[in-house]
């Protein structure tokens, strides 16, 4: 039986379902210390001072540190798309100088107990001259240090003859839409835990998540350690979404702690600081516009938008930036297309990747254009998309530009077909009908859509070993990572089906650097293709080893072999001799292994479509989702649940970020978004049924399944479908222009509509 | 704040005598002083529900209650759910529906799902879905949590 393409039930699910997980605070370490970090309350300002003296005379105090601790040790790097040029603006471990945003760590306090480290952290006082604050993106750059402004970087990617198709466009369609800042925000804080061996003179950093392999390198270049002298493991991690796992100024803190102090630190963020510390992302404000014919075809399509990055630019350089332009055009084919995106620093949170970066906001963007281009020439939306789709049979599809570093060409994709399937579906007709009659009985409830093309599988490469051992337990070794994603589970069943064992006997270890040499780790909807090809390839290899000892065991041909569940044993003669895993192990010497690396150098492109029903309750101007669709290619889906598990909880945080949450900051930079209360992360009272529907009609030839990544497609469309749903409640194409649509800003928006009907009522 | 109190409860039948300070939450004293990691802490201001436990058999956040104030009381936490090997309905009920990824939030969902269904055995889904809506996850979107609870009351009720 073949284990690829059943809802097989999770491996990983016992320890979490009985408190056996093991979380980062959860490793509690004899004579550990902890840590506090001491945050800037000024948005902006020239720090003079530290004032640390009373922190010091504290009986509970280890020690205290401010930048002049940490002078050796250099900024945190990019980890994604080096751009030359860009090291002045790396964020320094502890604020030296200046500080830039509310949260940035100062000081750092180190003490017995974690309670104490609290109290004298309050002891110590940075002294603020404060300047006033740059918190919007779009106004003029200013000095950020001598000789280089706020403008960090200008992304740009165009191709085609924009001017012509401007100056021959039938109409041209213009919109200004604004995104608010989100950003991931796992249950779990974030949390680090630095562990100095005297034995071994290791040093071993356990909380790590997402890329343990590259931070190892990154951390030991930093320490000026060599790399057997650094270990990271991860543990349980309590959702990642982008933001967790990158390097931040604590992991590097904890980690010079504990070398130069000698002790193991501990480190676990509150949600207060993980508010204000952790990554953020999406802010950003869009002025795009179309050329069009009378057809509704986009003869090209000119973008600028400015990103609001906050204090510093992190790991992930300008990245969102870089997807954006890249990811803008989508399923269409637009033949001339310019998108020029500003990476401006901001007095905020600094910004990195959240979950579908990039894509998020460039649906919204572009399914906003379409929608408004359709009511604008009185087409339907429906047919001006299949009027600007990219045709199944060119593909594959090459853009004549870049994202991640890899040339973007779709490899695989029906558009047409799906959106068409999906309605199908759906019975968007009848659909229509019946909101169409809600609204005529006076309801205000709407129905929208928006599509989607996502990028997955990201490379370069990623390695595996499977080892089968004389207890007959086959290990898979990787370098990818887990962050709740099910990544043990589906490497098994892949393996499992290279191999033709069953699942019981597999135990996937990930996130382990002192397991494996190399591995890229879980971001970038990569490790179901990546790191499951590389187990395809090993699995076939150790298929191969496995037949070929037990052949020699059993005196025959390996070719006469089966492998069924835990044994191998002869073909033809199913009640013959056969033998256990562990005795073909313990006959090749003890221990059978096989290693794979699967290299890509081209992403994959998944694709669907998000449909939202809301209703507005006009007395509160609250929006209820009354059924969202989620309509995904996958090419391949190794196990329907967990994609359809991945769909759902993207969708609801699709819903958060279109509806609730957004990080709000006031006119002197403080952040007001400090608590899950002001956050508004969506429960279950917001969250329909999310359906998914599945499909498969687009494998890619790009790996030895078939798969395309599954982690960021229920989030990518979410705000497009939210406000073109709403549009329609409100009567008004394109009326929504920012997300997320608080009811104080469709109070507003209301407000404006009925203002203009009343000027113009024949509208 | 070092005066420290000795405080007495039971744990999942156990009883405890630990010795705290005034301020340690309850959440601190069973994940630190009881060596209960089970339940985790989310936010610490009472909005997330990850560390609900049960005391005297009501849910309630364990971040927002001092240990002190558990003093003869009985604490019940995801660790007391299994006997043995053998799972609660409410955890068998979210391996088989997938009602958990990361799992952090988990354990204050069974425990706040194991008062629910014990006060309310036939809850209804509009009434469920409000009383589930009390704890958050990041990860599940919710509707794999819902269909957990509900087949995880229909197997309680045979």
């Amino acid at each position: 039986m073949s284990f690829i393409g059943q809802s097989v039930k999770r491996l990983e699910d016992g320890p979490l379902l009985t408190g056996k997980g093991r979380f980062a605070a959860d490793i509690a370490i004899p004579d550990a210390i902890y840590m506090r970090v001491v945050r800037s309350p000024v948005a902006y300002g020239r720090l003079t001072s530290v004032r640390i003296a009373e922190a010091l005379t504290h009986p509970g105090t280890v020690a205290v540190w401010t930048a002049e601790n940490v002078v050796d040790i250099p900024p945190i790097g990019f980890r994604m798309t080096p751009v030359p040029g860009l090291e002045a603006y790396r964020q320094p471990v502890l604020a030296k100088g200046h500080i830039r945003y509310v949260g940035e760590p100062v000081a750092a306090v180190f003490a017995a107990d974690a309670c104490g480290a609290e109290d004298i952290a309050e002891l110590v006082v940075p002294e603020i001259e404060p300047l006033p604050p740059c918190l919007d993106p779009v106004a003029r750059p200013s000095e950020f240090a001598p000789g280089c402004n706020t403008e960090t970087a200008v992304i740009t990617k165009a191709y085609g003859d924009l001017d012509a198709a401007f100056a021959t466009a039938h109409a041209v369609i213009s919109l200004e839409l604004a995104i608010g800042r989100h950003s991931g925000v796992p249950l779990e804080t974030r949390g680090a835990i630095a562990v100095p061996e005297a034995a071994t003179g290791i040093l071993r950093l356990y909380g790590a998540a997402k890329v343990p392999h590259y931070n190892r390198q990154a951390l030991a270049a930093m320490l000026g350690l060599s790399l057997d002298r650094i270990h990271l493991h991860e543990g349980h991690v309590g959702g990642g979404f982008g933001i967790r796992g990158e390097l931040y100024p604590e992991d590097v803190l904890i980690c010079t702690a504990a070398l130069r102090l000698g002790r193991p630190v501990k480190w676990i963020e509150d949600r207060y600081e993980h508010l204000v510390a952790a990554n953020q992302s999406r802010g950003s404000l869009h002025r795009v516009r179309a050329a069009v014919n009378e057809h509704g075809f986009i003869l090209g399509l000119d973008d600028e938008f400015w990103f609001d990055q906050g204090g510093y630019l992190r790991t992930h350089g300008v990245v969102v930036a870089d997807l954006t332009c890249a990811m803008l055009p989508g399923p269409f084919v637009i033949p001339a297309y310019r998108s020029v995106g500003h990476v401006r620093l901001t007095n905020k949170t600094p910004c990195g990747t959240y979950r579908a970066p990039g894509r998020f906001e460039a649906s919204f963007v572009r399914e906003r254009l379409v929608d408004v281009i359709a009511d604008r020439l009185r087409l339907d939306p429906v047919a001006v998309r299949h009027r600007n789709f990219i045709a199944k049979n060119a593909m594959p599809f090459r853009r004549e530009f870049s994202a991640l570093g890899t040339e973007i060409v779709y490899d695989t994709g029906d558009y047409a077909g799906l959106l068409d399937k999906f309605l199908n579906r759906v019975k968007w007709e009848s659909l229509r009908v019946d909101v169409a009659r809600r609204r005529q009985a006076g309801e205000m409830v709407g129905l929208g859509f928006g599509f989607f093309v996502e990028k997955s599988g990201l490379g370069p490469f990623d390695d595996v070993r499977i080892a089968l051992g004389g207890d007959g337990i086959i290990q898979v070794i990787t370098g990818a990572a887990s962050i709740g994603q099910g990544v043990e589970t589906v490497m098994a069943q892949i393996c499992a089906d290279g191999l033709g064992t069953g699942l019981d006997r597999i135990r996937v270890i990930h996130g382990q650097t002192d397991r494996i040499e190399r591995g890229m780790g879980a971001f970038a909807s990569r490790v179901t293709v990546m790191t499951g090809a590389a187990v395809t390839i090993a699995a076939a290899k150790l298929r191969r080893e496995l037949l070929a000892v037990a052949g020699r065991l059993l005196q025959t041909a390996p070719d006469r072999l089966a492998i069924t569940g835990d044994r191998v044993l002869l073909r033809d003669e199913p009640g013959g001799p056969s033998l256990d895993l562990a005795e073909i192990a313990r006959g090749a010497g003890g221990e059978l292994t096989a290693d794979a690396t699967f290299s890509a150098a081209h992403m994959t492109y998944p694709y669907g479509v998000h449909l939202a029903q809301v209703w507005i309750e006009p007395d509160s101007c609250a929006i209820a989702v009354e059924r969202y669709v989620v309509g995904f290619d996958v090419g391949r889906a190794v196990n329907p649940m967990l994609v359809e598990g991945q769909i759902a909880g993207g969708a609801a945080q699709g819903i958060g970020a279109a509806l609730f949450e957004e990080f709000v900051y006031d006119a002197s930079g403080q952040p007001q978004s400090v608590t899950l209360a002001d956050y508004l992360l969506p429960t279950i009272a917001e969250i329909p049924q999310i359906e998914v529907l599945l499909f498969e009609d687009a494998p890619t030839p790009l790996n030895p399944l078939g798969v395309k990544g599954a982690g960021e497609a229920g989030i990518a469309a979410a705000g497009a479908a939210i406000a073109a749903a709403v549009d329609d409640a409100l009567g008004r194409v394109g009326a929504v222009q920012q997300l997320p649509i608080t009811p104080n800003r469709l109070h507003a928006l209301m407000g404006e509509l009925q203002a203009a009907r009343q000027q113009s009522p024949s509208r | 704040m070092s005066d420290r109190l000795d405080v007495t409860f039971t744990v999942n039948g156990d009883k405890r005598t630990i010795c705290v300070e005034p301020r340690r939450s309850l959440a601190d004293a069973l994940r630190d002083d009881c060596g209960l990691t089970g339940t985790h802490l989310g936010c610490e201001h009472g909005v997330c529900g990850a560390c609900t436990v049960l005391v005297d058999d009501q849910p309630v956040r364990s971040c927002l209650m001092f240990a002190v104030q558990a003093e003869a009381a009985r604490v019940r936490t995801v660790e007391g759910l299994a006997a043995g090997d053998k799972l609660h309905p409410l955890q068998q009920a979210f391996w088989d529906h997938h009602g958990l990824q990361c799992g952090f939030c988990t354990p204050g969902f069974l425990m706040l799902a194991v008062s629910i269904l014990e006060r309310d055995p036939d809850i209804g889904e509009p009434r469920l879905r409000e009383a589930l809506s009390s704890n958050l996850c990041r990860c599940t979107g919710y509707q794999n949590i819902l269909k957990s609870v509900l087949a995880a009351a229909a197997a309680m009720r045979k």
